[in-house]
Parts: structure tokens; C-alpha cells; sequence
């Protein structure tokens, strides 16, 4: 099968993908059991699980583009946002009139503005395969524009960090302004269902958390399959030695834009499945610090290797959310010790540990 | 090139820059001459690195190029490959590829393949996987991520390894290779690009005496099929080579010929070889 031939010498990828189809088969099970089994998962759990596999697809997305092809992106946490922001714009639409003005065309904060009529960029979004094309076109688009212009003038390195950098910056100041037509400062939120079903009903979360899963597993595999590409050589040697592969003969920026652009898209992806597991999105998601914590899920998880990048996420989430129930002043303190140590200790991240027990 | 640019607008023998054709199929090489470089001049915050250069190579010609540090040589190649762009001065490639004109993958792809001064091969590939990625043929984006190697480009690789005596170390990083090797790594990836003119920057640097002579050989070996146009510091290894020599001096040519008319020369002795 042509998934399988992806996998075909990837021993850690089968291993990955075998831990995800046994948590995507364990979870529903133990959700399934009396709540007052100790296995039991509550609702509240899955919907955390299934957070952490959409940072966890945000994070491979990075992988890819970091990783791969040398592009260190402290911007990707946009491209999340604007696939969330796509997500949500058609979760407001399925409110209809059970908002709070009840007016069933206009989103609250639209009556609340006392705007007439939607503004047309919300046309179509309550289709949902419209809405989920916009999932990707949107953040794709970004990518699109914003690589031509970088990777043509050929800023590369740390300049090319400050601009996504900037460019996250300028997306959120421009999202938190009300005029934009997004929500403003609040955002979007409020939702009631997603294709008919009730966000509310653990169900639905247990059909996204499932989503969110198969949304991994796939942006996996086609991250894979682009990295045993010839493709993905030439991203590598890139990466190495960008002059080189110029006089090779390969258009250097053409290659970059394909990968960024496609990797946009990945982001763009789990920014949507992120979106109606929390319930919310506003222009906080665009928080240079949230992309900057990206990079470090995967230098923690191991450059590179993209399952390192899924461990990351996960690894670094969980402690997150561990520490800030149990020590909520120490968390910023452990995320910053954490960090040192791997960089000091594991300067290939915890898939450097694999790698070597797995070479010897 | 007109020096006022409306003034191209009111010209009324020649069509618009912008509809002549930018890309000509096929090279031209009726003339026999493979690269043509007239008045080329750059310079570097004022420092006149190529002064006026005049230079050609013929087809299937061997050529090296020799000159004291600073003479222009590195800078001669950035200007035929695509990296610097003259002041002044036309670069064409045959008869219908205008260099000038063209970017680097583009010029790469037309047929001028270029080694670095510093070895340049990619570090986390592989022997093989160098060689593979240097291969001539399509470029762009899909057709190289839908790419799977015929066995017929299995089978040039496996003759250029064993060109470049590194057969034994197809699965070996190019990062782990010694210097000399690297070298000879990159005359392979030269030769998988199957370019119409070679460019070699100091081909012989961190090579032992018996590399250098199977360098030599190979260069040898290679002119008549290519163009090859040598940048070397090494006399002995140029006068092995057994070719036109031309000297460079302060960006411009200062003497043209053989090694030996070369060596006599007046006004090469006093700037070069004579100290």
C-alpha cells in the first residue's frame, strides 16, 4: 500500500504511527468505561489529548520547514491562527439565531457593532466544505505572498525569523481591531455545534480528539513522504549549503515557497481542529510568544526527525498543563529550565536519546 | 547598452527589449566559441576588481586561468556563473545565451557547471545521493518530488563514482570525506550536471601529489567533450596540464598563450612569476 511504502525503513515513524492507532483505539475505550474505573478518561481529558495532537501537528508542520529546509519559522503560530480564525468564522455561522441578539444572519458582535449586513469576506463560510477549504487557502495564501517576496530577495537566517516574526505581530495587532470584522478583542466564541452536532456532548469531542488524530497521522505521513522525496534532499541540501544547489540548477526559492506554503497549510489544518476543542479563538493566538514556544516543542523533541516534534508538543503541553495546575508560579521557571537542559544535555532533543541507543 | 534608458524607447531599428525573446532553445555554438566575455568590467566599492576584461574559450578547449590574489579570477567566475553582475560589459554563452541576462539555476541549467574554491558538497548526503541531486534534467519543484531513479541514472552515477575513485563510498557522507576527496566529489557532481563548459576553481588545493595527477588526467580527459576553464595556483600542476594559459592581472588580460611563451613573457615575469 502506498502509505505503508512511506513508512518502509522509517523504524521510528512505524513506532509512532503504532503508539497513535493504539491511542486513537485506547482513548474512545477508556472514555467508554464507568466513570468510577480508575482507567476512565473524562470528557475534559480527551478534549486535552486532542488538544495536544493539533499543537502536535503545528509542531511537525514547523519540523518541516525548520527541520528540513533550514527555515527557522518564529511566525507559524499565524498561519494556526488563521486556520482556527476559518474554523470559527463557520462555527459563528452555525450559531444562527441562538445567539444572544438572536439576529440568525449576523454574529453578535456584529449586531453589538450595529452592522448592517456581513461583510463580504464572511460570505460562503457557512458551507462547511467551503470553510474548510478556507482552512487551508487562507494560511497557504499568507505563505504564499509573504515567501515570494522573502525567499526572491533572498532573506534568509535571522532576518528572515524578525520578519515572520513581525509578521505574526502585525496579524495580531490588525485581528484586534474590531473594524477588521474577526471579533475584535474577543474573538470568536460562543459556539454551539459543528456539522449538526453539539460541541457541548462528549461525542462530538470524542469525534474531534479522533480528528485531530487522523489529521496527524496524515500531515505525518505526507510530511514523510516529502522528506524521502528527491524533494526533501534537495531541502536538506539547502539547508547545508544554499549557493550550491543554486549552481546546481534548482531554484532555491521555488523550493522553499512549496515547502513553507504547504507547511502553512499543515498549521493552518490544526489551528481548525484546534479551534472547537477550546471553544474559543481570538488575536492572542497570534502571540509572537506562542510561535517562539513552538520552535522550542521541537528543538526539546529533536530536530529533524519529525516524531520528535510530536513528542515535543506533547511532552512540553502536558508538563505545561501539569505544572500550572500544580505549581502555577513555577511553570514559566520549569519551561525555561527545561529548555537549558536540552540544549546543554540533549542537543538533538529527546529523539537524539533513540537515535543513538538505536545506531549503537 | 544605451547609457540613457528613454533614449531605447525612441530607437526606431530595433524592437523593444521586452519582446525579444528572452530564452533561446538550444545552444549556438556555430562559432566555435563557447563563452564570449567583451569589456567586463565590476567594481567593488571603487575597487576595480574585472578591468575591461576581454576572454573567450572555444569549444572543447582546456583552459587555465592564472593570476597573482586579487587578480579577478574568483570574480571573473561569479560574473559567467550568475553571482555578480557587471557594470558594464557583455557575457554570452554561445551565440544566443546571454548570461547577463539569466539567473544562477537558469545558467546552470543551459549548461555551465562551476567548482568552488572551497570544496562545496552537501554535507548530510551521501556520496550517491550528491551525485543524484547534481544530475542533469528536470528542476522544478513537482517533477523533482515525483523523481525515482531510472536505472540508467543508477548506472551513471555508479561510472561517476568510479571516475572519481569514491565507488567504494557511495553510502559515505560527503561531510566525513577527507578535503581531497570532497574535491574530487564535487568534479563528480560537475560531471552528473553533463555541463558544455566547466568552471574549476583551484581544483588541486589540499591534494596530494598522486591525486593531483589523476586530477589532471581527468581534466585532461574531459576537454574536447566540455569546455573547462582551470583557476590554479599551483604551476606545477598547470604546466602538467599542458594548456593555453591566460594570465590575469588587476581584473584584465595580460598575456594569452602557452605555458612556456607565457613564463617568458616581459611583462608576466615582472607582475607574477618573477618575484
Amino acid at each position: 500500500m502506498f502509505l505503508l511504502r512511506i513508512l518502509q525503513g522509517d523504524r521510528s515513524g512505524q513506532l509512532f504511527m503504532l503508539v497513535l492507532i493504539a491511542t486513537l483505539v485506547a482513548v474512545p475505550v477508556m472514555a467508554a468505561l464507568p466513570a468510577d474505573h480508575a482507567l476512565h478518561l473524562s470528557s475534559y481529558t480527551v478534549t486535552l489529548l486532542g488538544k495536544y495532537l493539533t499543537y502536535a501537528l503545528l509542531a511537525v508542520a514547523v519540523d518541516l520547514v525548520w527541520g528540513y529546509l533550514g527555515i527557522l519559522s518564529l511566525g507559524h503560530a499565524a498561519f494556526f491562527a488563521l486556520g482556527g480564525y476559518a474554523m470559527g468564522m463557520y462555527l459563528m455561522r452555525q450559531i444562527g439565531d441562538r445567539g444572544v441578539y438572536g439576529n440568525p444572519e449576523l454574529p453578535d458582535f456584529m449586531v453589538f457593532l450595529d452592522w448592517q449586513e456581513l461583510p463580504w469576506f464572511w460570505f460562503g463560510m457557512d458551507q462547511f466544505w467551503f470553510a474548510m477549504l478556507m482552512v487551508m487557502v487562507a494560511p497557504g495564501l499568507l505563505a504564499f505572498v509573504f515567501g515570494w517576496f522573502a525567499f526572491r530577495s533572498r532573506v534568509t537566517g535571522v532576518y528572515l525569523s524578525i520578519i515572520t516574526q513581525a509578521l505574526t505581530f502585525a496579524l495580531m495587532l490588525a485581528f484586534f481591531r474590531n473594524e477588521m470584522g474577526f471579533g475584535g478583542n474577543n474573538g470568536l466564541t460562543d459556539f454551539k455545534d459543528i456539522l449538526g452536532f453539539s460541541l457541548q456532548s462528549d461525542s462530538t469531542r470524542m469525534g474531534l480528539f479522533i480528528a485531530s488524530g487522523i489529521a496527524l497521522g496524515l500531515g505525518y505521513l505526507s510530511c514523510r513522504a516529502i522528506v524521502k522525496s528527491r524533494l526533501g534532499r534537495v531541502a536538506v541540501a539547502i539547508r547545508d549549503t544554499e549557493d550550491r544547489v543554486r549552481f546546481v540548477g534548482y531554484r532555491v526559492e521555488n523550493v522553499k515557497l512549496a515547502i513553507f506554503t504547504f507547511s502553512a497549510m499543515l498549521a493552518g489544518i490544526a489551528g481548525a481542529l484546534y479551534v472547537p476543542q477550546v471553544g474559543i479563538i481570538n488575536p492572542s493566538e497570534f502571540q509572537p510568544l506562542n510561535s517562539i514556544e513552538v520552535v522550542v516543542w521541537v528543538a526539546m523533541g529533536g530536530r529533524a526527525t519529525l516524531y520528535g516534534a510530536v513528542i515535543g508538543a506533547v511532552g512540553v503541553n502536558y508538563a505545561k498543563t501539569w505544572f500550572t495546575g500544580a505549581l502555577p508560579d513555577a511553570w514559566l521557571f520549569a519551561l525555561g529550565a527545561l529548555f537549558v537542559f536540552v540544549t546543554l544535555l540533549l542537543p538533538r532533543g529527546i529523539a537524539g536519546l533513540f537515535r543513538r541507543r538505536g545506531g549503537a | 547598452m544605451l547609457k540613457n534608458p528613454s533614449a531605447q524607447w525612441l530607437q526606431r531599428d530595433r524592437v523593444f527589449d521586452f519582446l525579444v525573446p528572452r530564452e533561446v532553445e538550444g545552444l549556438d555554438l556555430s562559432h566555435g566559441t563557447v563563452l564570449y566575455m567583451e569589456g567586463v568590467s565590476v567594481s567593488f566599492d571603487g575597487f576595480k576588481a574585472i578591468n575591461d576584461l576581454n576572454f573567450y574559450v572555444n569549444v572543447g578547449e582546456l583552459r587555465c586561468v592564472i593570476g597573482p590574489n586579487g587578480a579577478g579570477k574568483t570574480t571573473m567566475m561569479d560574473i559567467i556563473t550568475g553571482k555578480t553582475r557587471p557594470d558594464t560589459g557583455t557575457c554570452w554563452f554561445g551565440q544566443r545565451h546571454n548570461l547577463l541576462r539569466m539567473s544562477e539555476p537558469e545558467i546552470a541549467q543551459a549548461g555551465i557547471g562551476r567548482k568552488f574554491q572551497k570544496p562545496t558538497v552537501f554535507e548530510h548526503h551521501s556520496v550517491f545521493e550528491n551525485l543524484e541531486l547534481s544530475m542533469a534534467g528536470p528542476k522544478a519543484v513537482w517533477p523533482t518530488l515525483v523523481a525515482r531513479l531510472s536505472g540508467e541514472q543508477r548506472d551513471r552515477i555508479e561510472e561517476v563514482m568510479q571516475t572519481i575513485g569514491l565507488a567504494e563510498d557511495a553510502a559515505t557522507l560527503a561531510g566525513s570525506l577527507s578535503h581531497g576527496q570532497k574535491q574530487w566529489l564535487e568534479i563528480g557532481m560537475l560531471l552528473m550536471q553533463n555541463p558544455l563548459l566547466l568552471l574549476v576553481d583551484e581544483p588541486a588545493a589540499g591534494m596530494t601529489h598522486q591525486e593531483m595527477d589523476r586530477t589532471v588526467e581527468l581534466l585532461s580527459s574531459l576537454a574536447g567533450e566540455h569546455s573547462v576553464v582551470v583557476v590554479e595556483h599551483d604551476m606545477d600542476f598547470v604546466r602538467a596540464l599542458n594548456s593555453r594559459v591566460t594570465v590575469l592581472h588587476q581584473g584584465s588580460v595580460l598575456a594569452e598563450g602557452r605555458m612556456d611563451d607565457v613564463q617568458n613573457d616581459k611583462q608576466v615575469i615582472e607582475v607574477y612569476l618573477g618575484e
